[in-house]
């Protein structure tokens, strides 16, 4: 009896341990998994999927859990690709396995608006120094004459601005406060570029879809979003000064100039932190694909086959989704690089 | 089989002991870089601010506690009252009037309402409980800010001199969080202090009429102080509950890292800290994110080890059935 006990006991524990252990076994074809960034999540969501539609016999995982956690499992090898907004600083770039390496390739591009909540004013234009004020605390008022300045006949109401920042770390918030960064030495010295700065105002919301609902929900409000999601949500954004000093409206054309401006380097890491053409948004940025420099002959072929796909079909489908297609000579340099990979033995 | 089965429930049962255990330590373990470096004054400091390195929790502390000791107030008197609304039987009392107009209290189909309207109503209330923490979170942004800020800038401007209204509502904010957060933990309390009054002896009820109390002195001064260790164990567990929620208070209360009594200022708590933090923490920031969590794991012990101790003291007291 003892024994039947303790036999049944066993069993049970066993089923229970197979169950938990035991996820999907794989069918034959080629699996790619990657993680990582949750901005360019759509365009790359749509890519795979319509990639795997072409091609039945490879499965694209991609899990937007933040550039943060995409760089993470990357270095650890629990996936296949990452994604990152923030690129790879380098003492990341130096944790990675050096018998795989690192390649990074920017995908696609976005830009950042700044949205606002002011129900009689239909057009704002913001001074570089006006916006920088408003996010250090300094600019307090709508009628502050900084503001009223860029937006001669527009009746701005006595009311305090009230700034909404993101409360969650962020690829987001890292461009913009980079971007800051680099035209204020205040915020420099102050809260810095970071994933997420020490405001020193503002409430804070989580992801886009909270600062866009405290923005929309409260008047007298700005705060920052990404421009596809800005667009979709038909928020307005403000004409920000660029470093030429003409006022510029987030859109597709004005992203590219931003970018254009930008010399890649060798490694694909630029950043458009303040770009000068005339024409250019103030606040675009790339976002990466984090690739290893050699894989298994099988899952190489696949993922440039897939890469090259998203650089050249891809690029087509961003603008409708929001983001900056990338120039053209900025393809051929990350196809070159895509190009490079090899496959290891 | 019998000794199968229950070595089966003592395997089940050390392994979730066996878990938290794992877990506490597991979170210990990787929080012991940030506590040698922080120290205590990790639990003292105001500043958060990954670019210089300095982190503290006070605030996320202080708005934790605020907020989970408000939504207890708002949520122990609603939840209580609506307790005592549905097991005393008024909605029943109400119905059967109204049946009795018509003459047709005791039908087969129609005398049955109203013990249908007050399961429906019973229901309804632990349906709460099954709504998604996000809906919660979009609901108080869309629905409950724009609803009371008219009301709380209001009071701000008439009553400012009062630290409870010392700041405008400019969106998210302690008061929409607490309130949502009430609503939340309302049928943990509600249900537990249903079944808790419902279990008082009937005799009890007798001896209160035939001494010739009054229905409220009966559920004043002695359904209630009887049910009282059922209640305060209900209200514990919901403090817990409030203490640990996460996504809708991250959405709703404002995420500033300020110490302020008002209602109506932004604060932070230490649950939406470490959703916000987290997915996107560097490796370094990590050890700093497992204190805070293991800060908020030694809290959430603390208030049950404290509950349970007031339900003690406090239930020996006023438990008069026991006799």
């Amino acid at each position: 009896m003892r024994m039947v006990a303790w036999t049944c006991t066993a069993l049970a524990a066993m089923v229970g341990m197979t169950l938990v252990s035991c996820g999907g076994s794989s069918t034959g074809g080629v699996k790619l998994q990657g993680a990582g960034a949750s901005f360019p999540a759509p365009i790359y969501s749509k890519w795979f999927k319509s990639y795997s539609e072409a091609h039945p016999t490879v499965q694209i995982d991609y899990q937007s859990v933040g550039s943060g956690s995409g760089i993470k499992s990357f270095i650890d090898k629990t996936v296949d690709f990452g994604a990152s907004d923030a690129a790879m600083t380098p003492e990341e770039i130096g944790r990675v396995d050096p018998a795989l390496g690192v390649q990074l390739l920017p995908m696609t591009a976005g830009s950042i608006a700044i949205t606002y909540n002011l129900p009689d004013v239909k057009e704002l234009k913001l001074s570089r120094q006006a916006y920088a004020g408003i996010f250090l605390g300094t600019v307090k008022k709508w009628d502050d004459p900084l503001i009223a300045k860029a937006n001669p006949g527009v009746k701005l109401p006595d009311s305090p601005i009230n700034v909404v920042v993101r409360a969650d770390s962020s690829g987001t918030t890292f461009v913009f406060s980079q971007h800051l960064s680099a035209i204020s030495p205040e915020f420099a010295k102050g809260p810095g570029t970071s994933k997420m700065p020490n405001w020193p105002v503002g409430t804070r919301s989580k992801g886009n879809e909270g600062v866009t609902a405290s923005v929309k929900t409260t008047p007298g409000s700005i705060g920052y979003i990404e421009y596809g999601y800005a667009k979709s949500q038909g928020m307005p954004m403000a004409s920000l000064e660029n470093k030429s000093g003409e006022y510029v409206a987030p859109t597709t054309a004005s992203g590219q100039a931003a970018l254009a401006s930008a010399q890649l380097p060798d490694n694909l890491i630029a950043w458009v932190s303040d770009p000068e053409p005339k024409d250019a948004y103030p606040i675009t940025t790339y976002t990466w694909l984090l690739v290893n420099k050699k894989y298994p002959k099988t899952k190489l072929t696949v993922l440039q086959d897939l890469l090259n796909y998203c650089l050249t079909d891809g690029q087509k489908e961003a603008e409708s989704l929001g983001y900056i297609p990338l120039p053209a000579s900025v393809v051929a340099r990350v196809k070159a690089a895509v190009g490079t990979l090899q496959a290891a033995g | 089989m019998d000794v199968a089965f229950r070595r089966l429930c003592v395997v089940f049962a050390w392994l979730s002991v066996l878990l938290v255990a794992f877990i506490v330590l597991r979170i210990a373990f990787a929080a012991g870089p940030a506590m040698r470096h922080y120290g205590g004054g990790f639990l003292s400091g105001r500043t958060w601010d990954a670019n210089r390195g300095e982190f503290a929790i006070l605030p996320e502390i202080w708005g934790t506690l605020y907020s989970s000791l408000l939504a207890l107030i708002f949520g122990t008197l609603f939840g209580v009252a609506a307790a005592v609304f549905l097991s005393e039987g008024f909605l029943a009392t109400v119905l059967f009037g109204v049946l009795k107009v018509f003459g047709i209290e005791f039908h087969r189909v129609w005398g049955k309402i109203p013990e249908q309207a007050e399961n429906l109503l019973r229901n309804l209330i632990e349906l709460l409980a099954a709504i998604p923490s996000v809906v919660y979170g979009l609901w108080g942004l869309f629905v409950v800010i724009p609803l009371i800020r008219p009301a709380c800038n209001w009071l701000h401007l008439k009553m400012g001199w009062m630290p409870l209204f010392g700041t405008d509502l400019s969106g998210p904010g302690m008061l929409p969080a607490a309130i949502v957060l009430s609503i939340m933990v309302l049928p943990t309390i509600t249900a537990i202090s249903r079944d808790a009054l419902t279990s008082v002896p009937p005799k009890l009820r007798m001896a209160a009429y035939g001494l010739g109390a009054t229905r409220w002195e009966t559920i004043l001064a002695v359904i209630l102080p009887t049910a009282s260790r059922g209640i305060f164990g209900g209200i514990v567990l919901a403090f817990g509950r409030a203490l640990g929620e996460t996504m809708a208070l991250a959405m709703l209360v404002g995420n500033a890292n300020t110490v302020s009594v008002s209602l109506f200022s932004p604060a932070n708590t230490l649950a939406a800290l470490l959703a916000n933090t987290f997915p996107e923490a560097r490796p370094s920031d990590v050890s700093v994110l497992m204190y805070a969590a293991l800060v908020l794991l030694a809290i959430t012990l603390l208030v049950n080890v404290i509950g349970a101790a007031i339900l003690e003291r406090a239930s020996a007291g006023l438990e008069g059935g026991k006799a």
